[in-house]
C-alpha cells in the first residue's frame, strides 16, 4: 500500500508531461486547421470526418499501431526516431484530442453572428484581425468546452501509454490488473481521475473567465496548470545516475522477474527504470531497438515470432541456434537460461486424469471428444496449438477462451475438464494439477532466457552483474514465486515474491 | 467639404447565371443623397455592396472620386467608406467606445473621440462604458452609425439601416441622418424599400427592378408622375395610405 503510494509521484509528473505534450501538439494542429476548417466547408468535412474516424479506433489499437509505424519511419532515417514510449504516446494522444478541440472551434466560429462578420468586414478590418479580434474572442467559450473535453480524455487515454513502454499511472493499473493486486489499480485509478478533475476544473475557471471577460479568472485557471508542468517537468529531466531499463511483458512472472533482475543491476550501482506491460510482439523489438536493456523471454515464443521458424528442433538444439541467430541479426545478446521454462502445457485435475486414464497429451486424444478445452485468450490462434493438434490429432467437444484466472476457475468447478496452462503457474502446484505429458515434442521449448540490448551486450560490467542469475531458478521455485502474486489471499507484491526468490 | 462622388460603369453581377445587377451605370455627384428603391431581390443591396467591395462585380468598373476601386486594398477601402446595415452588427464582446473606436484601431489611428462621436448621433456619453445587448434597437443602430463615421469617411453606404426599427425611433433616426449628412458633407447612399422614406430623405431616388435601374427623378418628380410606370406604381402605395388616413380622420 504504502510501496504503491510511494511510487507514484515520478508516474504522475511523467503523465501529466506526457498529458500536457499531446494537449499541446492537438492544439498547435488543431486551432489552425480549425480556422481554415470552418472557412472552407470542404476541408471542414474532411477533417472532422478523418479526425472522428480516429475516435473510433480504440486507444489502445491507436498507440499500438504506431509503434510498426515509427519503427518502419525510424529504419527509414537510420535508427533516429525511437518508436517506444514518449513518441508514439504522444502522437496517438494528440489525434486523439484533435476530435474535440477541431468540432468546437468549427461549432464556435460557425455559430457567430453573421451580422457581425459582415460589419468586421464593413469596417476594413483585414483577415487576420477579423479572426484575432472577433472571431476568436467570440468562439473562445465553445472552443474552451472543446479543451476541456479533450483535456480530461487525454489524461485518461494517458494511462494506455504504458503499454507502449511510456511511464504513467496506467503503471499501477497495468501491474495490479496482471497481479490481481486491486490497492494498486486503485491507486492509479484515483491518481488518474483526480488529475483529469483538477484540469477539468482549473480549465472550467478559465472558461468561465474567458466568457465573462475576467482577467483574474484565467490566471488563476492557467497559472496553476502551468507551475504543474514545469514542476513535472523539473522532477522528469532532474539529473540520474546512469540509468538502466527493465523491460517486462505483461503478466506476474514478468513483474517478479524483472524485479529480481533490477535487484542485482542496482547493487552492481545502476540506477533502474522499468518498462512494464510490454505486449509479446513489441518486447522483442524494443530490446533490439535499445529502448530496454535486459528482459526475459522465452526460447519457443522467439523461435515462432522474431525468427518466423516453424520447425521443431529438438530442445538441447534450440538455445545455441537462437543465439547465431541474435549475433548475426539483430544484435542482442543472451546471457543464458535462467533455469526454468514456461512451456505451454495441457493441463487437468488429477482426479479427472486419474478417472479417464489420461497421463500424456497421447492418451487424451481418445477422451477429447467428450471434454472442454479451456484456454487462454491467445492459445487457441498460437502456433503452438496449431502444432499439438497436429501431432496428437485433437478434436475437442468444444474450445473456449478465458482470462487466465477464470480459466482456473473454470477448471476447479468442472466447466472445463483440460486447461491450456504455462509449466511454471504456480497453481499448477497448488490446484494439483495434472500436467501431461508430450512424448511426440509437438511444443517447441520455453526456456526462459536472459536477453540483453545490443549495446549491452558488449558491456561486460553489465552482463557480469547479471550472470549469477542464469541456472538459479529451479521450476518449482519460480512456481512458488508466481503464486505467492497470484493467489487470491494473502498476495504478495512482485517485489516481495523476487526477494524471496533471491534468497 | 464635400464628399466624394461615385460612378459605376456598365456593373454586372450574377449569382448561380442569375443576374443580381445587370450591365448599371450611374453617376453620382458629390455632396448627394441618393436613395435606391426596389422590391427585395430587385439588385438594389448587390450594387451597395460592389461600392465597398464587399460584393465583387463580375464586369465593370466602379469609381470612387474618380479612382477605380478594384485597384485599391479592400480593407484599406472600406476604412475610408462608412457602412451601416440592418442587422446592425455591433460586437458583442466590446462596450460601445470599443465598437465606436474600432477602425481607428485597426487602421493603427490615434483613439477615437468617442464622446464626440455619441454626441454627434445623438446618445449620451455615459453609454460608452455599456456592452451593446443592453441598449435598445435605436440606440444600437445609433452606436453602429457612430461606428461607420469614426472613420471619418466622406462616403456613406446604407443598406435599409432603419428595416428592424420601430416606426417612430425610424423617422427620428433617418431625420437625423439626414441632418448628419447635411452637416458633415457626406455622399449618402440609401438602400430601402420604403418609397416614403426614399421620398422624404433623398435628393434623387433611383428605383431598381431586375438588376436595372428603371426610374431615375427627383422626389419632386417621382411624385408628380413623371419617372415612368414602375415609379408610379411604387409612388402611390405611400399616396393612397396619406389618402386613406386624412379620409379617415375627416
Amino acid at each position: 500500500m504504502i510501496a504503491a503510494l510511494v511510487a507514484l509521484p515520478p508516474l504522475v509528473a511523467s503523465h501529466l508531461l506526457l498529458s500536457g505534450a499531446a494537449l499541446g501538439l492537438a492544439l498547435l494542429v488543431g486551432l489552425p486547421l480549425g480556422v481554415a476548417a470552418s472557412r472552407r466547408p470542404h476541408l471542414g468535412r474532411v477533417a472532422l470526418g478523418a479526425a472522428s474516424l480516429i475516435q473510433t479506433i480504440p486507444g489502445l489499437a491507436l498507440l499500438a499501431l504506431f509503434y510498426p509505424l515509427l519503427l518502419a519511419l525510424s529504419s527509414l532515417v537510420g535508427g533516429a526516431i525511437p518508436a517506444l514510449g514518449f513518441l508514439p504516446s504522444l502522437l496517438a494522444l494528440a489525434l486523439y484530442a484533435l476530435l474535440p478541440i477541431l468540432r468546437n472551434m468549427v461549432a464556435g466560429l460557425r455559430s457567430i453572428d453573421p451580422a457581425v462578420l459582415e460589419a468586421a468586414d464593413g469596417v476594413g478590418m483585414t483577415l487576420r484581425q477579423r479572426l484575432w479580434l472577433v472571431e476568436a474572442p467570440l468562439a473562445a467559450p465553445v472552443m474552451m468546452a472543446g479543451i476541456r473535453t479533450a483535456a480530461v480524455w487525454t489524461i485518461g487515454a494517458a494511462t494506455l501509454s504504458t503499454t507502449v513502454g511510456q511511464p504513467s499511472l496506467g503503471n499501477p493499473i497495468f501491474a495490479g490488473l496482471q497481479t490481481e493486486n486491486w490497492v494498486l489499480v486503485l491507486a492509479g485509478c484515483i491518481a488518474a481521475a483526480g488529475l483529469a478533475l483538477a484540469v477539468d476544473a482549473l480549465l472550467a475557471l478559465v472558461e468561465s473567465g474567458i466568457a465573462r471577460g475576467r482577467r483574474g479568472r484565467i490566471v488563476a485557471g492557467l497559472a496553476p496548470l502551468l507551475l504543474a508542468l514545469g514542476g513535472a517537468l523539473a522532477f522528469t529531466l532532474a539529473p540520474a545516475r546512469e540509468s538502466v531499463t527493465v523491460g517486462a511483458k505483461n503478466f506476474s512472472e514478468q513483474y517478479i522477474l524483472a524485479r529480481l533482475i533490477a535487484d542485482r543491476l542496482e547493487r552492481a550501482g545502476y540506477a533502474v527504470r522499468y518498462r512494464e506491460g510490454l505486449g509479446s510482439a513489441v518486447a522483442f523489438r524494443a530490446l533490439a531497438g535499445g529502448d530496454i536493456d535486459v528482459y526475459v523471454d522465452y526460447s519457443g515464443t522467439l523461435w515462432t515470432g522474431p525468427m518466423g521458424r516453424s520447425d521443431v528442433v529438438p530442445h538441447g538444439l534450440m538455445n545455441a541456434e537462437i543465439a547465431r541467430w541474435m549475433a548475426a541479426g539483430p544484435g542482442t545478446g543472451l546471457v543464458g537460461s535462467l533455469g526454468f521454462e514456461n512451456a505451454y502445457v495441457l493441463a487437468m485435475r488429477r482426479d479427472a486424469a486419474a478417472r479417464l486414464g489420461i497421463a500424456s497429451i497421447g492418451d487424451l486424444a481418445r477422451a477429447a471428444p467428450r471434454l472442454l478445452l479451456g484456454a487462454d485468450l491467445e492459445f487457441l490462434d498460437r502456433p503452438e496449438w496449431a502444432g499439438i493438434r497436429r501431432a496428437y490429432e485433437l478434436n475437442f467437444r468444444e474450445t473456449r477462451a478465458y482470462s487466465p484466472t477464470f480459466m482456473y476457475r473454470a477448471l476447479r468447478s468442472g466447466q472445463a475438464d483440460v486447461i491450456s496452462a504455462f509449466s511454471s503457474d504456480g497453481r499448477i502446484a497448488a490446484d494439483r494439477l495434472t500436467v501431461l505429458a508430450d512424448p511426440k515434442g509437438a511444443v517447441p521449448a520455453y526456456d526462459a532466457l536472459l536477453l540483453v540490448s545490443p549495446r549491452r551486450a558488449r558491456d561486460a560490467r553489465f552482463v557480469g552483474a547479471l550472470k549469477p542469475l542464469v541456472g538459479s531458478i529451479p521450476v518449482d521455485r519460480m512456481r512458488e514465486a508466481n503464486y505467492m502474486v497470484d493467489r487470491d489471499r494473502d498476495k504478495a507484491t512482485p517485489e516481495a515474491a523476487a526477494r524471496w526468490l533471491a534468497r | 467639404m464635400s464628399g466624394p462622388a461615385v460612378s459605376l460603369d456598365a456593373v454586372t453581377r450574377r449569382f448561380g447565371g442569375q443576374a443580381a445587377v445587370d450591365g448599371v451605370s450611374l453617376e453620382i455627384a458629390a455632396g448627394s443623397f441618393v436613395a435606391l428603391v426596389g422590391a427585395s431581390g430587385s439588385g438594389k443591396s448587390t450594387l451597395l455592396r460592389m461600392i465597398n467591395r464587399l460584393v465583387e462585380p463580375d464586369s465593370g468598373t466602379v469609381r470612387i472620386a474618380g479612382r477605380d476601386i478594384s485597384a485599391a486594398d479592400p480593407a484599406m477601402l472600406r476604412r475610408g467608406i462608412g457602412y451601416v446595415f440592418q442587422n446592425i452588427g455591433l460586437f458583442p464582446h466590446m462596450s460601445v467606445a470599443e465598437n465606436v473606436a474600432i477602425i481607428p484601431r485597426i487602421g493603427g489611428k490615434d483613439d477615437a473621440d468617442v464622446a464626440a462621436l455619441l454626441d454627434l448621433v445623438g446618445l449620451p456619453v455615459d453609454y460608452a462604458m455599456r456592452r451593446p445587448h443592453a441598449l435598445s434597437g435605436g440606440e444600437q443602430q445609433r452606436v453602429g452609425v457612430a461606428r461607420a463615421l469614426a472613420g471619418q469617411p466622406g462616403l456613406m453606404l446604407m443598406d435599409e439601416p432603419f428595416g428592424a426599427l420601430d416606426p417612430l425611433t425610424r423617422d427620428r433616426i433617418g431625420a437625423s441622418m439626414r441632418a448628419l449628412h447635411e452637416r458633415l458633407g457626406l455622399t449618402t447612399i440609401l438602400v430601402t424599400h420604403d418609397m416614403a422614406e426614399a421620398l422624404l430623405l433623398a435628393d434623387r431616388v433611383l428605383v431598381m427592378a431586375r438588376g436595372q435601374i428603371v426610374a431615375d427623378a427627383s422626389p419632386r418628380a417621382m411624385l408628380s408622375g413623371e419617372a415612368g410606370a414602375e415609379a408610379a406604381e411604387l409612388v402611390a402605395v405611400p399616396r393612397r395610405q396619406t389618402d386613406r388616413l386624412r379620409a379617415l380622420g375627416a
